[in-house]
């Protein structure tokens, strides 16, 4: 008899006071007990639409049905067979708008928390695995990947597990991408993401860290040089963002790239960090993203007074529900309508001020969204030490401008054919921000994934 | 990992390092960079490549001590190994077609102008070096520059070694006897580097200066290294590190670079009283 309540299992999750003032992991897990409570709200029902609204396509339902008789490995062998980062997809996904949207428990009641659920399982199976992932037999033919975040980890482990011999090159000192140096310790343990490194590593795949591909090492030589007879391109997002208002280059005012890059990456945090950070008291983040909710709470957590400064309101928050709540509850203040116009600073050159302006919703634009519009008169100081800006990345032209024939959208954005990730140039893939901009860890996974198949039909009939 | 393998001390806080990056030799280029951490637990700090040898497959950077990371790198020795050496990154020192140049550089700065003044001179380009240190104590690198220059001034603060004066004293006395460059290349502190530019400006001379801000990657993900050029913001790690001096605002860029003097400063007491400590246990 399935488990009919209409709410899910709550995540226990540390007390927003004390949370505020230190970097460990906010969401708690669920224990066994409530796994498989939770489970057993699953009906297993005949359609699966979830699986529909999972860009890696787990079979959630075979999963699930698994936890809720208490076989936590076997639900980890279903999620591994189409997720090669569950403990990682189980913390950042968001759920809400892919899998869980779908769930028919939903349509009374809150749907089936499937999140909780693979989260659950990976933890369960990080903890208490003793077997090593096992090298499947080589296939001969060699891979290479460029960036190790979530796009190119997936693609490396599709295809390491069909037996490619597979190398993953990384510009930084350590693997993850995005989910070191940007997703901040709070939400996503590095310690997790090490896990997750290490499981690709026992499938056979090499990580090269301090290799920049397009500097040191071209992709043409990749192919030409060092054998790979194909590529895969996953360098992410890049140059940040800025406003180009007057005041944006003095003391105090950080891309959110840099400001987390210290955090998460540099673990500026520490007391015994050689990498410094501004410890600011009082912290404006402009933007209303994920990244933006990211540096709102590791600024809080340094001990600032914390606002996020978005032009337009609460309902356009392209930030998850659910970050939003959680830095609504560790005191984060939110003004909305309000548009940044200028920084002002000291004799010294640090920030001390941002000059901004009330906005309101005017008329709804071409794409349905209504755009803010000044309300006239309007302005005011802001005094603040320290200014964030959380307003997205274009991508990174290394790549671009030292392979020929690599076609590339108007704004840098690498052209591709949707399902496969092909580029202009044969033998040559690219998935995850490289070719969307800014987008989510999920929606990589998944580019990568497409690709990693892709490559596999490409070499199995050359 | 990367193996030190030659050390050897310039002037009392200037050391220069030979070390084995096979990949990062292979393409480096004068006025590139790299990126370094010395330990697991170390900040990454980005240092100008000083010189190359591709057979060999060895980098050579020279370092100033001024922190907490230069201090700890400098107590590494020959044989023993970096945690992380990376690059080469940003732009290459444009060269091609110049057939007379004035390098000017300053202080540690010198270690970067060396190679860009080596490569001009190698190609034919008549080369007048013209640097300066504050007294002859910090001299460094004085025979590689005569080697690489058809003319070298040799400038000090103090007057103990060469003439004493600015090396804009120099450069405007050049100038001014009718020495016609396509182009001044200036290296060293921020001030020096704007008044060269001031001085060039004057004169209507195309002048390139190498730029060293703060950075985290170096790829142009952080945004750290910004500066303004021509009134537009731009990335040092991939638009530079050189840009046209008499664009950029140096003012701005001292100010950026001071951001995190008080902490360098902290740390790099704590580095030495650890060193001092080890050294007395001994």
């Amino acid at each position: 008899m399935p488990n009919m309540a209409l709410q899910k299992n709550p995540m226990p999750t540390q007390d927003p006071v004390e949370r505020s003032r230190n970097f460990n992991e906010v969401a708690l897990g669920y224990t066994e007990e409530q796994a498989i409570d939770e489970a057993q709200r699953c009906l297993n029902c005949k359609h699966k639409p979830c699986v529909g609204g999972c860009p890696v396509k787990i079979y959630i339902p075979a999963f699930i049905q698994e936890v809720a008789k208490g076989d936590f490995e076997a639900a980890y062998q279903i999620i591994t067979e189409a997720s090669s980062l569950p403990a990682v997809c189980g913390r950042v996904c968001p759920q809400e708008s892919q899998c869980e949207s779908k769930c028919v428990r939903g349509i009374k009641g809150e749907p089936v928390a499937i999140g909780r659920l693979e989260r659950f399982v990976a933890d369960w199976h990080n903890e208490h695995a003793t077997e090593a992932a096992k090298k499947p037999a080589s296939n001969g033919h060699k891979v290479a990947i460029v960036g190790s975040g979530p796009s190119g980890l997936t693609c490396a482990g599709d295809l390491a597990k069909k037996g490619y011999d597979v190398t993953v090159y990384e510009a930084l000192h350590l693997a993850g991408g995005v989910l070191v140096y940007g997703i901040p310790e709070f939400r996503l343990p590095k310690a997790i993401v090490q896990k997750e490194v290490d499981t690709l590593i026992q499938l056979g795949v090499k990580v090269e860290t301090n290799v920049v591909i397009g500097k040191t090492i071209t992709i043409d030589e990749l192919m030409q040089e060092y054998g790979y007879e194909a590529v895969f391109i996953g360098s992410g997002a890049g140059l940040p963002k800025f406003m180009r208002i007057p005041g944006e280059n003095l003391k105090g005012v950080y891309s959110a790239n840099e400001f987390l890059t210290r955090i998460n990456l540099m673990k500026a945090y520490r007391e015994d960090s050689s990498t410094p950070i501004q410890r600011g008291k009082h912290v404006a983040v402009v933007g209303g993203g994920n990244v933006a909710m990211d540096a709102a709470r590791c600024a809080r957590r340094l001990g600032a007074e914390v606002s996020i400064v978005y032009r337009r309101t609460e309902a356009e928050l392209p930030a998850r529900r659910e970050e939003v709540e959680h830095a609504m509850e560790e005191g984060i203040v939110f003004r909305f309508l309000t548009n940044p116009l200028s920084i002002g600073g000291n004799e010294q050159g640090w920030v001390n001020s941002m000059r901004c302006q009330q906005m309101e919703l005017g008329e709804p634009d071409a794409s349905g969204r209504r755009s803010p519009v000044a309300v006239e008169g309007s302005e005011f100081d802001l005094p603040v030490d320290c200014v964030i800006m959380a307003l997205g990345t274009s991508p990174n032209p290394l790549i671009k401008s030292t392979t020929e024939g690599l076609e590339t959208q108007r704004w840098g954005g690498i052209i591709v054919e949707e399902e496969t990730g092909k580029t202009s140039r044969e033998g040559i893939y690219a998935g995850g921000d490289a070719v969307t901009g800014a987008a989510t860890v999920i929606l990589a996974m998944g580019a990568g994934k497409n690709a990693a198949t892709a490559i596999d039909e490409y070499l199995q009939n050359k | 990992m990367n193996r030190i393998l030659r050390k050897k001390v310039l002037n009392p806080t200037v050391t220069l390092m030979e070390v084995e990056a096979p990949l990062v030799a292979k393409k480096a280029e004068p006025g590139q960079f790299i990126i370094l951490r010395v330990d697991a637990e170390g900040e990454r700090i980005p240092l100008t490549v000083a010189d190359f040898d591709r057979e060999k497959g060895s980098v050579t950077i020279i370092f100033q001590v001024v922190g907490a990371t230069t201090e700890k790198l400098n107590h590494l020795n020959e044989g023993e190994y970096i945690h992380d050496f990376v690059g080469p990154l940003g732009r290459a020192t444009h060269t091609d077609g110049l057939k007379k140049v004035a390098v000017v550089g300053g202080g540690v700065g010198c270690a970067i102008a060396y190679p860009v003044a080596k490569k001009l001179h190698q190609q034919g380009c008549e080369v007048h070096a013209i640097v300066g240190f504050r007294n002859q104590d910090l001299v460094i690198l004085e025979d590689e520059f005569a080697a690489a220059s058809t003319k070298l001034v040799r400038m000090s603060d103090d007057g103990s070694w060469g003439e004493k004066g600015l090396v804009t004293d120099a450069l405007k006395k050049l100038i001014e006897s009718g020495e016609e460059y396509d182009e001044v290349i200036t290296i060293g502190p921020l001030i020096m580097m704007k008044f060269v530019c001031q001085l060039t400006k004057q004169y209507g001379i195309k002048t390139v200066a190498s730029m060293n801000p703060i950075m985290i990657d170096g790829t142009g993900m952080c945004g750290g290294c910004r500066l303004t050029v021509g009134g537009e913001t731009k990335f040092a790690c991939v638009d530079g590190p050189e840009f046209d001096g008499h664009l950029i605002d140096f003012d701005e860029a001292m100010a950026r670079g001071a951001t995190y003097r008080e902490f360098e400063r902290h740390a790099h007491d704590a580095a030495c009283n650890l060193f001092k400590g080890v050294e007395n246990n001994a």
